[in-house]
């Protein structure tokens, strides 16, 4: 898999931490790989959105990446609840489904940004740099990639 | 079964597919299927409810089931390894998201529901009014089947229509 130049928090030059929220295992492994790839740390995973609430209270990440269809708690709701606790959460919805409705919903109710699967390693990266804003800053890394 | 119906599941299986297995993917066979669905190796069922209703299945040959879930994880994985079913499941979620979010945005609603693991040798026997139609592709890890069984909802159609009117 390609190596991306790192992306660190800002305050404390640390690796970035994420919470990963997908009933798939598939999904959660191949968001973990990619995760590593940027220099990333996965601080938990969940499969479905009630999970997610009680992991973000846990280990409060710097970003989340949510599934929408999942078992007992979809995504959309689970984030909505995520952010009514936790305002500067950051979300990003992750999922097949991609239609204008939905990611709409999304948005509307707290995720900060909407990436389509498949998911391709560059568009992620760039998504998660503009969430991050002046709170993720990018490591010079020799040799990396991106 | 239109192919209006059907071109947006060809279209996203052959992005979902030459994106995952970084390689061309080519349509092969495309047959209509009226006998009950016989499975070829580890399937998995995605089921949609809405303006459209029946289901969608992948079908992969046990070794092909394999080579496709190794090439995902990295690593060579045991045919008995729960990931190859995982990814089975997630490459049929990922097809079927990807055609509905293009219906979708062509005024038709659904709701997709969770995968399933399909255990029977033999399926249902399709309808007269919802057909099948099977379509392979062809990868450089093998042929993937995909197996489409849809029929509009006339009566939420209806619905919809009668609001617009």
């Amino acid at each position: 898999m390609e190596q991306f130049a790192p992306v660190k928090r800002s305050k404390d030059g640390q690796p970035v931490r994420y919470l990963i929220v997908d009933d798939s295992v598939f999904a959660r492994k191949n968001l973990a790989r990619m995760i590593e790839t940027f220099g990333g740390q996965v601080a938990a995973e969940a499969g479905d959105g009630l999970t997610a609430i009680s992991e973000f209270d846990r280990t409060h990440p710097d970003i989340v990446l949510m599934d929408i269809t999942m078992p007992q708690m979809e995504g959309i709701e689970a984030a909505e609840r995520i952010v009514q606790q936790h305002p500067e959460a950051r979300i990003v919805m992750v999922s097949s489904v991609g239609y204008q409705e939905n990611i709409v919903a999304a948005l509307q109710r707290g995720a900060r940004h909407f990436v389509q699967k498949p998911v391709k390693p560059e568009v992620l990266y760039e998504v998660i740099k503009y969430v991050l804003g002046e709170d993720g800053a990018v490591a010079n890394a020799a040799g990396a990639g991106a | 079964m239109k192919m209006e119906l059907i071109q947006p599941f060809i279209n996203a299986a052959d992005a979902v597919l030459s994106q995952g297995l970084q390689g061309t993917t080519q349509v092969s066979n495309l047959t209509m299927e009226e006998d009950a669905y016989r499975r070829k190796g580890v399937a998995g069922m995605v089921a949609l409810s809405g303006d459209i209703e029946g289901r969608i299945i992948l079908d992969l040959e046990p070794q092909t089931a394999v080579r496709v879930a190794s090439h995902y994880a990295g690593a060579e994985l045991p045919e008995s390894d729960a990931l190859v079913k995982e990814t089975i499941f997630e490459l049929a979620n990922q097809v079927v998201g990807n055609a509905i979010s293009a219906l979708n945005d062509q005024g038709f609603h659904f709701r997709v529901h969770p995968p399933l693991l399909l255990t029977a040798a033999e399926g249902d026997k399709t309808s007269e009014d919802v057909e099948a139609l099977m379509i392979c592709f062809e990868t450089a890890m093998g042929q993937i089947f995909m197996n489409v069984a849809l029929r509009y909802n006339r009566k939420r159609l209806s619905d919809h229509a009668a609001v617009g009117a």
